[in-house]
């Protein structure tokens, strides 16, 4: 028998966790893709080949070619061009699967307009770099009812949670306050293994809750380390708690509201901009001196600590203030900000 | 006082150390961290009255943030 395009799924058909019935669930479903760097690659590549209605990756980053060792979706001539991930991702997965709707967003996602990307997913894969836009992620998924998968990695370590509305622990039940800290895959470097298998277990999940096996979703954290040769998996429904501000009784959803995030303000004429974290922190500057030591040039005294890396100067405070200098742009001084201090 | 920490034989040099007490130390300082003592999470509050022993299994899980 000569195999054609319809012979498409039939190795994920013929798996009996999915079958046909899974297999039409699944191409009726609206996934959205949260980043779409080196998790984002890897999710997204996985949802388009295994054949989602609808998979959307938003992005607000250009493919530079220390990308390229690990997001898989990216070549020498994308990161040549610096070409929006989102256009870049969107273009080599529509030519990996037709048959998918697949849209690339250029935007920084904030917690104004979260809900426009959001509305109408049945799913939400996190990808992003960072715990601020996890935070709204967390926040906006107990409120519409729509589950998100948690997954980070650096270095050979990664971690997954998979957060169903009304259902166990969310992340605010098991992170209580954000504070910079300092590694990320900028500092901490990355190897590929580390995103795929992040990303493999985002994917199993996603796969179970498309196409409408949930009796067979994970139901713990799993972390691991692959260098380490670690591996745990960790019931956390013990730590849902009742007064949780995301998913308890009285839930406000303190994400959603501005002042609990980093505020951003362009300082007119000093082409600098200023990010203030939403609470005053006491930091070691001669401790971030070392940790930053390796990405350029560092200078501190009791004050402030000055990092000048590219075209930029970064200025650092033990409030956990930070003046982006050589940038007038909100959307870079925060993607630098996320880069160093995560 | 030895106890398995993430895997790793591990040498705590004062007794009756607390979770806490661990979390404030080292390289776990200032991190997202979740603990797990012996297979049984424990909560935030919890903490700084939960005693290591001899021999407990204890698990830091660090939310890593890269993507």
């Amino acid at each position: 028998m000569i195999e054609g395009p319809k012979d498409r799924y039939s190795r994920q058909e013929r798996f009996y966790g999915i079958g046909q019935e899974g297999q039409q669930k699944l191409a009726r479903s609206k996934v959205l893709i949260l980043g779409v760097g080196a998790l984002g690659s890897a999710l997204a590549e996985t949802m388009v080949r295994a054949g989602a209605g609808q998979v959307t990756v938003i992005d607000r980053d250009v493919v530079e070619w220390s990308n390229l060792q690990r997001q898989n979706l990216f070549s020498e001539q994308d990161a040549e061009q610096r070409l929006p991930k989102a256009v870049a991702a969107a273009r080599r997965l529509q030519s990996v699967n037709s048959s998918v709707k697949v849209e690339g967003i250029v935007a920084d996602v904030t917690v104004d307009d979260i809900e426009e990307y959001t509305r109408g997913s049945d799913l939400i894969l996190d990808a992003t770099d960072n715990f601020e836009a996890r935070m709204i992620l967390n926040d906006i998924s107990a409120r519409d009812g729509i589950p998100w998968i948690y997954g980070g990695c650096t270095g050979s370590s990664g971690i997954s949670l998979t957060v169903v509305p009304g259902e166990g622990a969310c992340l605010h039940c098991l992170l209580d306050e954000l504070h910079p800290e300092g590694e990320t895959c900028d500092t901490a470097g990355i190897i590929q293994p580390a995103v795929q298998m992040t990303a493999a277990y985002q994917t199993a999940e996603a796969l179970k809750w498309l196409s409408g096996r949930q009796h067979a979703l994970r139901g713990t954290l799993v972390s691991f380390d692959l260098w380490e040769n670690r591996h745990v998996a960790v019931d956390t429904s013990k730590l849902k708690r009742a007064d949780c501000p995301t998913c308890g009784k009285e839930r406000t959803f303190p994400f959603l509201s501005a002042s609990s995030h980093p505020r951003t303000a362009v300082l007119c004429g000093r082409d600098t901009v200023q990010i203030r974290p939403p609470k005053a922190q006491k930091l070691d500057l001669a401790e971030w001196g070392r940790r930053l030591a390796a990405y350029g040039q560092v200078d501190f005294n009791s004050y402030t600590l000055s990092l000048r890396t590219g075209d930029y100067r970064i200025a650092l405070f033990p409030d956990g203030r930070v003046l982006v200098h050589g940038t007038n742009d909100t959307g870079t001084a925060r993607a630098l900000y996320h880069r160093y201090f995560g | 006082m030895r106890i398995l920490l993430n895997g790793r034989d591990t040498v705590l040099e004062a007794e009756g150390m607390t979770v806490a007490d661990l979390l404030s130390s080292g390289p776990w300082r200032g991190k997202r961290i979740l603990v797990e003592v012996n297979g049984e999470v424990v909560g935030k509050s919890d903490y700084a009255h939960t005693r290591l022993a001899e021999g407990d299994r204890v698990e830091l899980v660090h939310f890593v943030g890269g993507g």
